[in-house]
């Protein structure tokens, strides 16, 4: 069993033939992943890495018969390129474009729901099954095969955290980017229920940072449901409030959303709660040791 | 973004919100020509990006014409130092017809991230001690959510005013949230929203929030941008496209991508020191631009010494190194500059820098790098 992906999903991508689009696409292709096509308007008819290009994703669907959707289309355009996949059937849709409206998102997310589909995203690096299968921009050769299911909203850390994870030669069962966004498909708590479920997941490495209430729900839901060791680290403990720091979704407004009351929502949960980013991956592995 | 009262409440006439007649007054010798054509009583409002301006002195109210040219005097050139936004010198007054105030509310709409949706909040405890209200009685304050066929009325009616004041509130309600939507306000708020004592509903004050990822399609707002109010570091590092962030330490940080970045600085706190700034140079970036953020990081006279941290995926290592090596070159570096790098062209990035014939420290992980700041 594997997290929402495996080695036999269908994969396009949306805005493939733009720099980052086809960068990333062949990336995936090398990785294992199953590409299929890709879509950009008024370009159907080329070919680009081996697959056929479509003007739109129902074209795709009828020709290819993908499960999923990467979309690197500009942030301008990127709510319509994801109510284009979920109204067309896509199942799973990966939004990687940064920078997307908030009100635009909202209207995304609704047909996303109406439809049935899965968003993960936007503003994320996507997500990996090691040696399955990659949808996402993260470098590939970091991860390994294993037993630790990782969840972020960020891209680089997380990265951060699998690098240290496979030094010590720990694997991982999945590693999910959720977005660093305000209005995200996926959240922390969807993840958890998937990991637990997860035979092939023996623990959870849950990254968060500052702003919303996103860390705070989760621990709420650990608390309840989640029976498997989680180790968390919250980046922003020294970042100032009212600032947004970097990510449109990182900003502490009030007194809600710092560093401090979501690790304390999780230390209350259970959740090992690590303040030293530098040392994740050790203790990930003394709570698999135990 | 942010705008200025004046700004927002030129937008709120257009969507038919009443504001109070005023003047916009930007320097010293125009305050008396303003004034003597202006009526008495009336108030004399700081222009800053900052809540809070009446504590700090920010805004006065003149009985007579006399004191109107004394406040206007004082404040215009004035350092407002507030409890929200710390010092900021004020550039511009706004001179405002006073009018009789029989009652304050407070009335905003903002994004509720955990909700996903606009809420309304609204409380007859309005005016300068709203935030006192919210902890000391909270249940003086009605928050909704907006969903689909939103009707304010049942809430107005529990701030106990008659049908029409209601019917005044509930039309700024529907502006407020058309303006909003239209315009891509994440938060409109009027605090106090007044009922005058000849029942006439009027904005004395307006705060508006911009979303700027959606500044793209709204030409007419980015033209309201006041760029006197941004951080002069922080303009900067707009126009060159980085993502950058003005903080109180000596330690300088340059890393790709926030959420590293925010670790990063956490753990320049756990060495015993504190960031200078927030610095994300993005994904893609090429040295030229690594060479520009590192210029604009250096350019802080409060520096002790500057850590370098990319987990290169998209970025390449060698890049960077080539960015960071132009830069120190060209300019006369006297401090510690600590280097960790991780990922894509590593060596190659090693190699440039090894070679450069320039001290670097070159730390393995963040755990060395802990202990390289601590003995700074």
């Amino acid at each position: 069993m594997s997290i929402y992906i495996n080695k036999d999903t269908k994969l396009i991508v949306q805005g493939i033939t733009g720099k980052e689009g086809s960068f990333h696409a062949q990336s995936c292709q090398k990785y294992g992943t199953k590409l299929v096509g890709g879509v950009t308007p008024n370009k159907g008819g080329q070919q680009i890495l081996g697959v056929n290009v479509f003007n739109t994703v129902k074209e795709a669907v009828k020709e290819v018969n993908p499960d999923a959707s990467m979309i690197f289309v500009p942030a301008r355009f990127a709510s319509n390129a994801i109510i284009e996949a979920a109204e067309a059937g896509i199942k799973l849709i990966v939004c990687i474009t940064e920078g997307i409206p908030v009100y635009d998102m909202l209207n995304a997310k609704s047909t996303v729901k109406s439809n049935g589909a899965r968003l993960i995203g936007p503003n994320c690096p996507g997500l990996i099954v090691p040696e399955e299968c990659k949808i996402g921009i993260m470098p590939s050769d970091i991860h390994k095969k294993g037993s630790v299911g990782v969840i972020s909203r960020s891209g680089t850390l997380t990265y951060e955290a699998v690098y240290q994870l496979t030094k010590l030669g720990l694997g991982q069962s999945a590693c999910i980017g959720i977005g660093g966004d305000p209005v995200i498909g996926t959240s922390f708590i969807d993840v958890l229920e998937a990991f637990e479920k997860d035979e092939q997941t023996q623990a959870i490495c849950m990254i968060g940072e500052i702003g919303g209430c996103a860390e705070e729900e989760a621990a709420e839901f650990i608390k309840n449901y989640v029976t498997k060791p989680v180790v968390s680290f919250i980046a922003g403990l020294s970042a100032p409030a009212g600032k947004r720091m970097g990510h449109a979704g990182a900003i502490i407004s009030g007194e809600k959303g710092t560093a401090l009351s979501k690790m304390q929502a999780l230390t209350n949960a259970g959740v090992t709660v690590c303040k030293n980013p530098a040392l994740l991956g050790d203790t990930i592995k003394n709570i698999l040791n135990k | 973004m942010k705008i200025h009262e004046y700004q927002a409440k030129e937008l709120f006439k257009q969507y038919g919100i009443k504001v109070p007649e005023s003047v916009l007054c930007e320097k010293k010798e125009d305050i008396e020509q303003i004034i003597k054509n202006f009526s008495v009583p009336c108030v004399i409002k700081a222009q800053v990006h900052s809540g809070a301006r009446g504590k700090a002195g920010g805004v006065k109210i003149a009985k007579d014409y006399q004191n109107a040219l004394k406040y206007a005097d004082e404040i215009l050139g004035m350092e407002l130092v507030s409890s929200q936004a710390g010092a900021k010198k004020v550039n511009k007054i706004l001179i405002e017809q006073a009018v009789d105030i029989d009652k304050e509310l407070y009335l905003s709409l903002t994004f509720d991230r955990a909700n996903e949706a606009i809420s309304l909040i609204i409380s007859s405890n309005g005016g300068m001690d709203i935030e006192e209200t919210a902890k000391t009685s909270p249940e003086k304050i009605y928050t909704e959510l907006i969903k689909d066929n939103f009707n304010p009325l049942e809430t107005v009616k529990k701030i106990g005013f008659n049908d029409s004041i209601n019917g005044q509130i509930i039309n700024i309600i529907n502006s407020l949230y058309t303006l909003a939507k239209e315009k891509d306000a994440l938060l409109v708020e009027i605090n106090p929203l007044v009922v005058t004592k000849q029942g006439e509903v009027i904005a004395l004050d307006a705060k508006i929030n911009f979303d700027d990822n959606a500044l793209f399609r709204h030409d007419d707002i980015l033209a309201l941008k006041d760029e006197a109010e941004e951080n002069p570091y922080e303009l900067q590092a707009q126009k060159d496209g980085l993502n950058y962030i003005k903080l109180d330490g000596t330690i300088g940080c340059m890393v790709n991508g926030a959420g590293l970045a925010m670790a990063t600085m956490d753990i320049i706190r756990l060495a015993g020191k504190n960031a200078a700034n927030f610095l994300d140079v993005g994904g893609g970036a090429s040295s030229e631009k690594i060479e520009k953020a590192f210029k604009l990081l250096i350019s802080d006279k409060n520096l002790e010494a500057v850590f370098i941290n990319i987990f290169g995926g998209i970025l390449r290592c060698d890049f960077l190194a080539q960015g960071v090596k132009n830069a120190i070159q060209s300019l006369n570096i006297n401090i510690p500059v600590i280097v960790r790098m991780e990922g894509t062209n590593k060596q190659e990035g090693a190699d440039i820098l090894n070679h450069s014939g320039l001290k670097f420290t070159v730390v393995n992980d963040l755990n060395e790098a802990i202990e390289v700041i601590k003995k700074i």
